[in-house]
């Protein structure tokens, strides 16, 4: 087991900057998640830390052994790819057995080892068949089975579940947290899904354009956003977003809009002293942590999307809409007035010009 | 009006067949050709054969006479096991060994510079064959200053005339640097059109250069060497005019002699103005069923292995 350090890692291919002066430290044992849109340079990643592509710039480090020269051969890295990459021409278990191969070990200890992880993986019925002849699933696990059986230090994942359908995917994501935590191989595991990512990570580095936004606990993420983009990203109903201007009056902060009006509770004086009065803001607030039925704002209820336990209303506020998580038996009408408020301590608000939170 | 789904399918069913119907008619022109400049040619060499005819196109039938002719014809088993010699060895060292390290050795290095070298080796393909098989002759001249001599010189040998000395050499060498160029173009978009992901993976398992060529490469280009061998050793087997320029199957009496060769010789060829079409048509209908065997072995092997022995890894 090892620990792995990126520092100031790039890699631009052309004119493109596919990763930009990356700087992640990933803890032994850890569980990290690369999080970000599609095109962001979370593959690229994956495969400098593999060895597959040399970085532009940078180091990469495994414990505090620079790794930048080192072949794939000797990283002793497992991987999973996006396309499961299975060897077409040969069986499950040439597929499983062909890392072991390479080393020259004993075939008795090969043929071992394939079954124990096949029986680990609940594929050990599968070894004669042809990748050709598996489901999507059981593909995914003959990919996971070939990165376990030389025991890895690094476990690299790219993506692995995005070929599943929604009900196996869930089931997955609990197998893989758990095997993870069995093993305690260094995993990074690369996904666009920010549930999968909040769910199985340690900690998650959201990435967008190849720049890293933030790296903290998915609680840290969820809580406090360092920017507009991740607190966007996470989240299952994405956060609201208020544009307007931070205005005082009375010695209150208010948050000045096309039609709206929004106090910003006292806890928070003391961050936006410094702030210039009319400057732009963005107020963000996550629609679980709207509640309705009372409180100081009102709207009108635009439209009602039911999701079975909870339900997603969409409050018209003048300019803006703003959706609002409340329980599925909530009763309410579309064109009606409604009240709500803002949980005091959840608020957000990040410079609009730059994106960054304030709070 | 409603949208009818049933009204849909019929319509949709009905311009699918119009469509297929357009494709048999496309397809029309090319079984012209088949019959036309295949099936014919070969069905009138069989006649031919059993017949003694000379340029009095008289079909005089004489069954299987040339056949017994041929069995007894005591250059025939030089020229077969010539004709055997000269297709293997190509085979083997230009058309798909040399094909198959040209593409393996290009598409392992820089993209550019490997389709450079590619383009090099299509330059005798687009040479007229005369002028390239006098480029040949010039450079394997017996004068102390020609190509081949002054290379050899560097080593410290004498001039010869590498026509004479080593003909079959010059014949392997000028069908081998032409016929790569086939197997290469073949190969190396085989070799392209690998997924990335298997090589990464291959090199993140462990795999060196030459263990991703032999475990992952190769097998994933089974079928176009299937494809080039078998084509190829058909090609070769029915091609000759090189050999007609360089050697002329010579020197001496059928040294470099193969079979379509013989066949060539004489049918149009015979010295002293004597044509023997009937014989020559007799060779030519031995080569053809030679080249449906072969085709049928190549096929048959390849199946049965696929079959019998999946490509497993030894240790
Ligand atoms: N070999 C390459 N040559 C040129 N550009 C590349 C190459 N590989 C990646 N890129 C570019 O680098 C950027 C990052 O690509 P990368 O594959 O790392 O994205 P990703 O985050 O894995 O996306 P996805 O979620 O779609 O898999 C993209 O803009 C992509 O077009
Ligand atoms: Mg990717």
């Amino acid at each position: 087991m090892v620990s792995v350090k990126l520092v100031n890692l790039s890699k631009y291919f052309h004119n493109v900057k596919a990763v930009d002066n990356l700087n992640l430290e990933i803890k032994d044992g850890e569980f990290v998640a690369l999080l970000g849109p599609s095109g962001c340079g979370k593959t690229t990643t994956l495969l400098m830390i593999a060895g597959i592509y040399k970085p532009t710039n940078g180091y990469i480090y495994f414990d505090n052994r620079l790794m930048n020269d080192v072949p794939p051969k000797d990283r002793n890295v497992g991987m999973v790819f996006q396309s499961y990459a299975l060897y077409p021409h040969m069986s499950v278990f040439d597929n499983i057995a062909f890392p072991l191969k390479l080393k020259k070990r004993p075939k008795d200890e090969i043929r071992r080892k394939v079954k124990e992880v096949a029986d680990l993986l609940g594929i050990g019925e599968l070894l004669d068949r042809k990748p050709s002849q598996l489901s999507g699933g059981q593909q995914q696990r003959v990919a996971l089975a070939r990165a376990l059986v030389k025991e890895p230090d690094i476990f690299l994942m790219d993506e692995p579940l995005s070929n599943l359908d929604a009900k196996l995917r869930i089931q997955m994501r609990a197998e893989l947290k758990k095997m993870q935590k069995t093993f305690k191989i260094t995993t990074i595991y690369v996904t666009h899904d920010q549930v999968e990512a909040m769910t199985m990570a340690d900690r998650i580095a959201v990435l967008n354009k190849g720049v890293l936004q933030q790296y903290g606990s998915p609680d840290e993420l969820y809580n406090r956003p360092k920017n507009i983009f991740v607190a966007g990203f996470i989240g299952s109903v994405p956060m609201n977003f208020i544009r307007g201007a931070l205005k005082r009056t009375n010695g209150d902060y208010i948050l000045e809009g096309l039609d709206y009006l929004f106090k910003i509770p006292r806890t928070y004086h003391d961050v936006l002293k410094d702030i210039e009065v009319g400057t732009e803001v963005i107020l963000g607030v996550r629609p679980e942590h709207v509640d309705i039925g009372f409180g100081e704002y009102s709207g009108k209820v635009y439209v009602v999307e039911p999701l079975g336990r909870d339900q997603i209303i969409h409050i018209d506020i003048g300019g803006e809409i703003i959706r609002a998580l409340a329980p599925g038996d909530y009763k309410v009408e579309e064109g009606k007035d409604i009240k709500f408020s803002f949980k005091e301590d959840k608020i957000h608000i990040f410079d609009k010009k730059s994106g960054e939170a304030y709070i | 009006m409603r949208f009818s789904p049933k009204k849909f399918f019929v319509s949709n069913s009905f311009t699918r067949k119009l469509h297929k119907g357009y494709l048999y008619v496309f397809l029309l022109p090319s079984l012209g050709f088949i019959v036309v400049f295949f099936l014919i040619p070969v069905i009138l060499t069989f006649l031919i054969g059993l017949t003694k005819m000379d340029y009095s196109f008289r079909w005089d039938w004489i069954g299987l006479g040339n056949y017994i002719y041929i069995l007894r014809d005591k250059w025939a088993y030089k020229i077969l096991g010539n004709t055997l010699f000269y297709v293997f060895t190509t085979l083997a060292f230009f058309n798909v060994g040399m094909a198959l390290f040209i593409s393996i050795a290009t598409t392992h290095i820089n993209d550019k510079i490997g389709s450079i070298f590619r383009s090099i080796w299509l330059l005798p393909r687009i040479t007229p064959s005369t002028v390239y098989a006098l480029l040949w002759l010039w450079a394997a001249r017996g004068e102390a200053n020609s190509l081949f001599n002054w290379l050899t010189s560097i080593f410290g040998l004498h001039p010869i005339d590498w026509k004479l000395t080593y003909p079959w050499l010059l014949v392997i060498l000028v069908n081998g640097f032409v016929g790569t160029s086939f197997g290469m173009i073949i190969f190396t978009a085989a070799l392209k059109s690998i997924p990335e992901d298997y090589i990464r993976a291959a090199k993140v398992d462990g795999a060196s250069t030459l263990q991703i060529i032999r475990y992952v490469e190769l097998p994933l280009i089974k079928w176009p060497l299937l494809f080039v061998t078998a084509y190829q050793t058909l090609s070769l087997l029915t091609s000759y005019e090189y050999i007609l320029l360089v050697t002329d199957g010579g020197p001496g009496l059928y040294t470099t002699e193969v079979w379509a060769l013989y066949s060539y010789h004489l049918a149009f060829a015979q010295y002293g103005g004597i044509v023997k079409f009937g014989y020559g048509a007799a060779l030519a209908t031995i080569l053809v069923i030679i080249g449906l065997i072969m085709s049928v072995i190549y096929w048959k092997v390849f199946r049965f292995r696929e079959l019998m022995v999946e490509p497993k890894i030894e240790v």
